[in-house]
């Protein structure tokens, strides 16, 4: 189910803007790979591009190729669409759709793409997700409340479970726990260690610890001043860059010796 | 011994004559704005009550005449309703496919610019204006004298369309970009997005402003005068016909003005007309009122489960 993603000289741009410059690495199926560094300093912009999110935004563009198992993200062929269905997202926040409960959440992008599923799949795969996804035992008993009535924390775990559900390859997740106190942080980090023997899960965060704590491998990104784009300084197994980084500017960071 | 000075209890005086001052005066604002709208409200009831009844209701105008002690409004109120209904069968569609073309796709083009700024030159119309252009439309096609209820419905989609497209605009921009985003990640196109996510959510707002829209234009009249005329009689076909309306029927009720009354006669109200204006007037008040409380029940029921 995991796959390996290939990154290539990839430069990212908004308009003229150069977001981010220069980015090569690979990124191993059935891992973990968290990506660090400053604000501003294009990780998630990064983590955007690979699953076709980053051209939503209007005069977004990239150049360089990201290969999902030596298929070409960014072939003239591919479609963005079918992308994003093979490689699921969890925002910052968490987002569930208002409009529909717990359920129906879960099974969103089924039932948003038109998609048939009889009853009883239906209340299986709602059960499989959210018990992946760790949330099954406090919700099972008000699948049809609203997706909103739920903490922060659940909500979140919701949108693991939506994302989930469409059985992706690849897990992709931008500061998922940036909004959420340290409990339910804690119990998304449990539940990152279990999905990664399912999927290549990529995860982006501002906290040092997190990324010591779930990640296999790290990847150090700066930028060297406003208006620059930013860099990927280095990468390599978590303990390594957490002990003795290559960089000078890695060490620092990691330190807070930063500035 | 000297009051120990502490900066925390001394409340400035003038501070608090300022904060009191605009107090007033926002209260103040708020029972001027509420002076007409209880003043006509009490008017309005006051003099249509007597004649509101179900026998108005149910009758037209066919065969009354002088100060005959009859007559309705059955007629106007379906011609109100027909002519409304198709009208807002035209301008919905297109208003909300432009609101959806402005916030969803447009974002700031030049095309986008261009219609924002003709949406805003429509919204000043001068409602006359929109029934000349209506009347003359029909005229070139189907030559002069053409009189029918579409052609109002033409007329008042003219009107209605821009308001239409302000308020659904409004309404798609307060949809949070997340939901967009989090359906696209999901793999779900962009034309599935907006109509299973976008409208979705929204769709509580676009229906009040889609009624505000309706209610504005109910009560036109000048428009409806040029191009679909005045009748006594009952017209269901909005395609063939001259039709009465509310608004019309109140105009043509006041300006016939009052009735000279022969001194013996037993059957003659020399204020039948006005009495009869007032009394449409009543209805058509209620009839928006009747549509802005569908609105707000539809509107619950569709609305976003929130939290608890």
């Amino acid at each position: 189910m995991a796959k390996q993603i290939e990154i290539s000289d990839l430069d990212i741009f908004y308009g003229d803007f150069k977001a981010v410059s220069d980015v090569s690495m690979t990124i191993n199926p059935q891992s973990v790979t968290a990506f660090i560094g400053p604000s501003g300093c294009g990780k998630s912009t990064l983590l955007r591009t690979i699953n076709r999110m980053h051209e939503v935004v209007p005069g977004a563009s990239v150049r360089g190729n990201i290969k999902l198992d030596g298929i070409d993200l960014y072939g003239r062929n591919v479609d963005p669409v079918a992308v994003r269905r093979t490689i699921g997202m969890v925002f910052q926040r968490p987002n569930p759709f208002p409009s529909m409960g717990i359920a129906e959440n879960v099974l969103a992008g089924i039932r948003l793409n038109n998609g048939r599923i009889s009853r009883n799949e239906a209340a299986d795969l709602v059960e499989e997700a959210l018990t992946k996804a760790n949330l099954w035992n406090e919700v099972k008993d008000r699948l049809d409340r609203p997706g909103a009535s739920l903490s922060g924390g659940q909500q979140q775990r919701l949108c693991i479970a939506r994302a989930i559900a469409m059985r992706p390859e690849v897990l992709l997740m931008d500061e998922p726990c940036s909004a959420l106190d340290p409990i339910s942080t804690l119990a998304i980090e449990d539940l990152i260690t279990t999905l990664k023997d399912d999927y290549t899960i990529v995860i982006v965060t501002h906290n040092m610890q997190q990324a010591a704590r779930v990640s296999d491998r790290t990847a150090f990104f700066n930028i060297s001043g406003t208006g620059a784009p930013g860099r990927l300084i280095e990468m390599d197994e978590t303990a390594t860059i957490f002990s003795t980084p290559g960089e000078k500017a890695t060490e620092d960071y990691i330190s807070g010796r930063f500035g | 011994m000297s009051q120990i000075y502490s900066p925390l209890s001394t409340t400035s005086r003038r501070r608090r004559f300022t904060n009191r001052l605009f107090q007033v005066l926002i209260y103040g604002a708020f029972g001027l704005a509420l002076i007409p709208l209880i003043s006509v409200s009490w008017t309005v009831l006051s003099n249509g009550f007597e004649r509101l009844s179900p026998y108005f209701l149910s009758v037209t105008m066919r065969g009354v005449y002088g100060g005959m002690d009859a007559g309705g409004i059955y007629h106007a109120i379906i011609g109100t309703l027909l002519i409304t209904a198709l009208a807002t069968a035209i301008s919905v569609p297109i208003g909300l496919l432009v609101a959806i073309y402005l916030v969803e796709y447009g974002r700031g083009s030049r095309l986008a610019q261009a219609v924002t700024f003709f949406v805003d030159v429509m919204t000043g119309i001068p409602s006359i204006v929109a029934g000349l252009f209506a009347y003359s439309l029909f005229a070139v096609i189907f030559g002069p004298g053409v009189r029918s209820g579409v052609v109002g419905s033409v007329a008042l989609s003219v009107l209605m369309i821009p308001i239409v497209v302000r308020s659904c605009e409004e309404m798609l921009r307060l949809v949070p970009n997340d939901l967009r985003e989090a359906s696209y990640a999901l793999g779900v196109p962009k034309w599935l997005t907006i109509i299973k996510v976008v409208l979705r959510t929204a769709i509580g707002g676009l229906g009040t402003g889609i009624t505000l829209a309706i209610a504005r234009i109910v009560g036109e009249t000048a428009p409806l005068l040029i191009t679909v005329g005045v009748i006594d009689s009952l017209n269901f076909n909005v395609f063939d016909g001259r039709m009465m309306t509310l608004p019309v029927y109140i105009y043509g009720q006041y300006t016939q003005g009052l009735v000279p009354c022969a001194a013996d006669a037993v059957d003659c109200i020399a204020e039948i007309n006005y009495d009869r204006a007032w009394a449409a007037a009543l209805t058509l008040i209620l009839l928006v009122m009747i549509l802005n409380l569908g609105a707000r029940l539809l509107t619950r029921y569709f609305a976003p489960k929130g939290d608890r």
